[in-house]
Formats: C-alpha cells, structure tokens, sequence
C-alpha cells in the first residue's frame, strides 16, 4: 500500500456560530479519484477551500505528502502542488485561451527581470517553451483552434476544459475539481469523463472532485466521501456507498 | 410643454451660474476699482442654453455623434507601420528643440515629464487596476532625494538619478506592503493620506527640507560631465569653454529637453517589455481575477508590489529631473492636484494605453500653456473635458490594446 498524497484529519471549520464542516476525515492516494458528494449545502466547498488554502480551518490537519499545509495561504499550496477549479469559472476572461495558460506558468517561469528586459535567449527559450507546454494543453483538451480566442467568449463547456487545462499545466499532484459537470450537456459529461482519466492515468495527478450528477461520479470514482449538514455520512467504494442505508436516506428521505 | 418645463429652469440655472463669470467685471482705471456689469453677454448665453434645450440639442447631436465614423488608430495598418512611425516621432522629437522657440522647447520638457509620471502611473492603475491617489509622494521622494543629496553631498545628477528612483521605489514597497491587501476605494484614500503625509513631512522637517521655504540652488544636470552654467564650478568645465562657444542659456534648454526625451524612451523601453514579460501577464492576471491567481500559485502581494515600486520608481526619476531642471523645489510643488491631473492623464489616454497616455499627457500640459490668455477658466474647461470624456469616451482617447501573444493556429504552423 501506498502511502498517501493527501491525508484530512478532524477537519473544522466554523464560520462565527455555524458550523459549516465538522470531523471530515479522508485520504486520497496517489493516482486515485475521489469523490466528495452531498446534498446542496453539505460543505462540500468549504473543504475545498480549506484544502485549497483559501479557508484556515477551524480544527484539524490537512497534510500533502507528510508535510502538514493547514493555514498555508493559497498560492503556496498551490506551488506544492494543489490546484483547484472553481464552481463558477474564474479563467482570465479578457485574456485569450493561451495566455491563460501562460499566466499558469507564472510559478514555473524563469521571472528574472534582467533577462526579460534585454530579450536574453534564456527568457525567449523559456517563452517558447511555455508557449509549446500552452499548445499541448489545448490540443489535449481540444481547444487549439481556439488559442488566440478571448476567454470569456468561448462557450460554456470550453471555458470548462480551459480552466481544467490551465491546472494541468502548473503540473499539479493532486487536481481539485468543483463541480467540473455543471451545465454540461450529456455529450460534454461524457468527454469530461475520458479527459479526467486520462488525466489521471497519463499525468500521473490525483484527483478530488465534488459533483452532482451522480452517473459521472459512480463510474469515474475509485472512493466517495458522502457528506451531509457538515459531516461524513459515509465513505467507501461506489458500490458501498450505493448501499449505505445512511446515504440512501440523506439522498432519498425517510419512508 | 415638458421641454418647455426644461428649456426655463435651465435658462435660470444659466443665468445664475453666468451671472458672475460672464455679467461683472472688474475693471481697474488708475488707482479705482469699479465694478461693470454688463447684461448682454448673460442674455446670450440664456438664450443659447434656452433655444438648446427646447430642441432638445443633446438628442440630436448624441445622434450625429453616433452616426460619424470611428477613427480607430489601432487598426491593423496602423501596427504595420508602426515602426516607421516611431521613426519618424523620433526625428521629429530630436529636431524639435533646435528649431523650436525656447518658450516651446521649455513646454516641451516640463510636458515629458508629465509623460514619464503618466507612464509610471500607468502600470500601477492601467495594468494593474490599482488606484493610487497619492502618487505625487514618489514624485516628491525623488524630487527631494536629488535636491538634498546633491546639496549636502554633493552628488551629481546621473549619480542621483537612479538613487532617486531608488528610494522611491522603497517608499512604494514600503506604504505598499500593508496596505495593498486592501482594494478598490480603501486603496484610494490610504494612498491618498500617504501622499499628504509626505507632502507634510517635507513641509515640517524644517532642519532637513528648509520647510516651505523649500531647497534652492539645485545642480542642473551636466553632460558627458560638462556643466550648463554661465560660470564652471571650481575644478568644472562648462559646456561652452569646452567648444570654445559664447554661453548661450538656450543650451541649457535644449540639454534639459534631451535628458526629459531620453528618461521618457527609457522608460517605454521598459514598460513595453515587461507587459511582454511574465509579470506583465500577472499583473493583467491579477486585475482581472486574485482568486484565480492565488489558486494557480501565483503570490498576488509580490505582484501588486512590484506594479507598485515599479510605478513609483518612475515617479521618482521623473521627481529628479524635475528638482534638476527647476533648480529649486518647495513642499508645494507636490500637491494632491499633481496626483490628480496624473491620474486623470491615465485615465483620459485610456488606462493601460500608452499612445494614449502620452497624448493625453501632452495634451494636458501643453493646451494650458497655449491657452494662458484665459487662464481663469483653465480648470472650468479640464472639468468639462473629463465630463464630455466620460459620457462619450470612457474608454479614454485611445483604448488600450495589450501586445498578445497569438499561437499559430495549426494550419499556419504545418505551412
């Protein structure tokens, strides 16, 4: 057995008097795909954003690797190797597809000021580089026809595999998805469910996602963590979870 | 009947406003003052106002406005040719002061220098969508980093240039590291207090700025280590001595305006690279969306900072210069109003343009200099300029149209 990539223990979060997540315990190990999922307001988000660096929980220890990262601001869990998409799209709407990308590669690019303002061959080599890695991303989630494109005016499901495109190429371990299939149609679903395994298959990263429509998430995931009002109801295999009598009455109420 | 309604109560407004501006004057006749009321041309301007809106003139001319063809200057041959055209603003920017009149060589210099601060200021509000209020402090901090470490240890221009904006650039990373996590309005009024604050402090600091007496007798900038003056320092030469020239103070002129054209190149050389450059696209980034930046690794405060020093570095060398070509600089030479006409520069080119930014800098300094014969209305007609520029250009002069960087699509790349 692997040791884990990402280990959540006891996590807390509390927001003045609400409670929002409470003893959220999980791990996802390296190459896996791991669904949390939940009723609308089960604090599956909140998770995200404590993982993610956005929120300081409350309580509790968030580790990647074995090195602990509860509290480290953003974009410092990103740069170890956690990106996250967003519920309702954040890409860079007025820059075009590839400079998306190429913002993404800030962390990763030589940011030498010296070598920029004189156009050394260093700083072309790494722009052109960067421009390659740009191009593969879009060829690999079909976008290359739309490089030179605004962001903002690409159609919802391309705004979608853009945003995922642009976590890719900070070459993350572990890619945090927030509701990747909302507002895709079944044809879109469908593609995004090939794209996540390939991702996950080629690019060696792990994946968390948070999703609604249970069909994609009951054939992509390898575990689930059912949440509900904040706390774990349930967490296994597809097929467990499937039968966990708690999960069937948070999903389908008491008889 | 409603635009009847109208047409009077703006005919009223009229007449009050006019009253005073058109209706009186004083006139001075010897040793009394009388003052003359004359009625006419406050009739005719109630009359115009009154005929206007009972037309309904706006209507009609938004839609004869609407109905003239954009000039786009951005157009694509216009980037074609785009070299050539710097070419040729080069060489004529080179010529100029040689067949110029002294007093237009004189607007020209003190209008660059409103071109570097519109420039700096431009990174800071345009690219980064910051907005500071107090950016004549950094204008301040360089003017005063020449003035005092020339007069006290006598460090000469092109040593103190550089050190100016140095310190500028330190006073940026200094107010900006606590306050930046702050945006939008709250950005604007701390900065604002810090450029007061400095303004007061140079004001107060009696025993190392002179107060408002100020500092007076600042060295003029030398060339390739010649001087400019009448009379060479002890162990100087002057610039006329060394060609064997009568002195001319016209030289002295034309130096100032090379060295302002030379700090303004620098400066776009700059500016035009690190848009190009990684930070340029974060700074971009970071307008656009913080969150995103922040969950794709990027630090949002280093950024942010460096849009900030960056901007007040320029600010700082501008400030400089300016001690320099003046040769005397007083607390009051670094009022909010300085701020204010920098920004609304930035904003009246189009934030994040620099052709429009250095249009609107020229623009700005210049038209008042023409226009000084009616200079009592200079601030009634920039007022009017910004109203106009809002309802019918908000954009700016010339909106900005960012370097982008196109990937061939595949068909050009298997060509």
């Amino acid at each position: 057995m692997k040791s884990p990539l990402l280990t959540v223990s006891g996590l807390q979060m509390r927001f003045g008097g609400l409670l929002a997540v409470d003893g959220i315990e999980f791990q996802v190990n390296p190459g896996e795909i791991f669904a949390i999922i939940g009723p609308n307001g089960a604090g599956k988000t909140t998770v995200f954003n404590c993982v993610s660096g956005f929120y300081r929980p409350t309580a509790g220890e968030i580790r990647l690797d074995a090195r602990a990262i509860t509290g480290q601001p953003g974009h410092r869990i990103a740069r170890a190797g956690i990106v996250r998409t967003f519920q309702n799209i954040r890409l860079f709407r007025t820059m075009t597809a590839v400079e998306n990308l190429l913002v993404a590669q800030h962390a990763q690019l030589d940011t030498n000021w010296f070598s920029g303002l004189f156009m050394l061959p260093r700083f072309r080599r790494a722009e052109r580089d960067a421009l390659e890695r740009a191009a593969y991303w879009l060829e690999k989630v079909g976008l290359r026809e739309y490089a030179n494109r605004e962001a903002g005016n690409l159609a919802y499901g391309q705004q979608r595999r853009l945003e995922i495109a642009r976590c890719m190429i900070t070459q993350p371990r572990l890619l945090l998805l927030d509701e990747p299939a909302a507002g895709l149609n079944p044809q879109e679903t469908h593609e995004l469910d090939l794209l996540i395994r390939e991702l996950r298959d080629q690019h060696d990263v792990a994946v968390l996602l948070i999703e609604h429509d249970m069909s994609l998430v009951m054939e992509i995931s390898d575990r689930i963590l059912v949440m509900e009002y904040g706390r774990p109801i349930g967490i296994g295999t597809p097929a467990e979870v499937r039968s966990n009598p708690r999960v069937i009455k948070a999903y389908l109420g008491e008889e | 009947m409603k635009s009847l309604k109208t047409a009077c109560m703006a005919a009223l407004l009229t007449a009050v406003l006019t009253l005073p501006l058109l209706g009186a004057h004083l006139v001075v006749n010897g040793l009394s003052t009388t003052l003359v009321v004359n009625l006419w041309p406050v009739g005719i301007a109630v009359l115009l106002v009154f005929v206007a809106q009972l037309l309904d003139l706006k209507a009609r001319l938004g839609a004869i406005t609407q109905a003239l063809p954009t000039v786009s200057l951005s157009s694509a041959s216009f980037s074609r040719h785009i070299r050539l055209w710097l070419a040729v603003v080069l060489v004529a920017a080179l010529i100029f002061p040689f067949v110029a009149s002294r007093g237009a060589v004189d607007v020209a210099t003190y209008a660059l220098t409103y071109v570097m601060l519109g420039l700096g200021l431009n990174i800071v509000v345009g690219f980064a969508g910051l907005l500071d209020l107090g950016y004549v402090a950094f204008y301040a901090v360089g003017a005063y980093s020449y003035a005092l470490l020339s007069q006290y240890f006598g460090l000469s221009f092109w040593v103190c240039l550089p050190i100016g904006g140095l310190f500028a650039a330190t006073f940026g990373i200094l107010l900006g590291f606590p306050v930046l996590r702050l945006r939008g309005d709250y950005l604007a009024i701390v900065t604002l207090g810090f450029g007061e604050i400095i303004r007061l402090v140079l004001n107060n600091w009696d025993s190392l700025t002179h107060g408002p007496d100020g500092i007076n007798g600042i060295a003029r900038p030398t060339v390739f280590g010649l001087e400019l003056n009448r009379r060479a320092s002890p162990g100087g030469t002057t610039l006329h001595e060394f060609f064997g020239i009568p002195f001319d103070s016209l030289y002295a002129v034309i130096a100032l305006y090379l060295i302002a054209l030379l700090l303004v190149i620098l400066t776009l050389f700059i500016i035009n690279r690190l848009v190009r450059m990684p930070v340029g696209r974060a700074w971009e980034a970071l307008r656009e969306d913080e969150i995103a930046c922040r969950s794709l690794g990027l630090n949002p405060t280093l950024i942010k900072l460096s849009a900030f020093a960056l901007g007040a570095c320029f600010a700082g060398l501008a400030g400089a210069f300016y001690a320099s070509r003046l040769g005397t600089i007083t607390p009051e030479s670094f009022t909010f109003i300085e701020s204010a006409v920098v920004l609304a520069i930035v904003v009246l080119g189009g934030m994040g343009s620099q052709i429009g930014v250095i249009l609107a800098a020229l623009l700005l300094t210049v038209l008042p200099e023409l226009a000084r014969s009616f200079s009592e209305y200079r601030m009634l007609i920039f007022g009017l300029v910004m109203v106009l520029m809002m309802i019918w250009r908000p954009q700016g002069l010339m909106p900005a149209t960012r370097p982008r960087l196109e990937l061939p699509t595949a068909e050009e790349a298997h060509q």
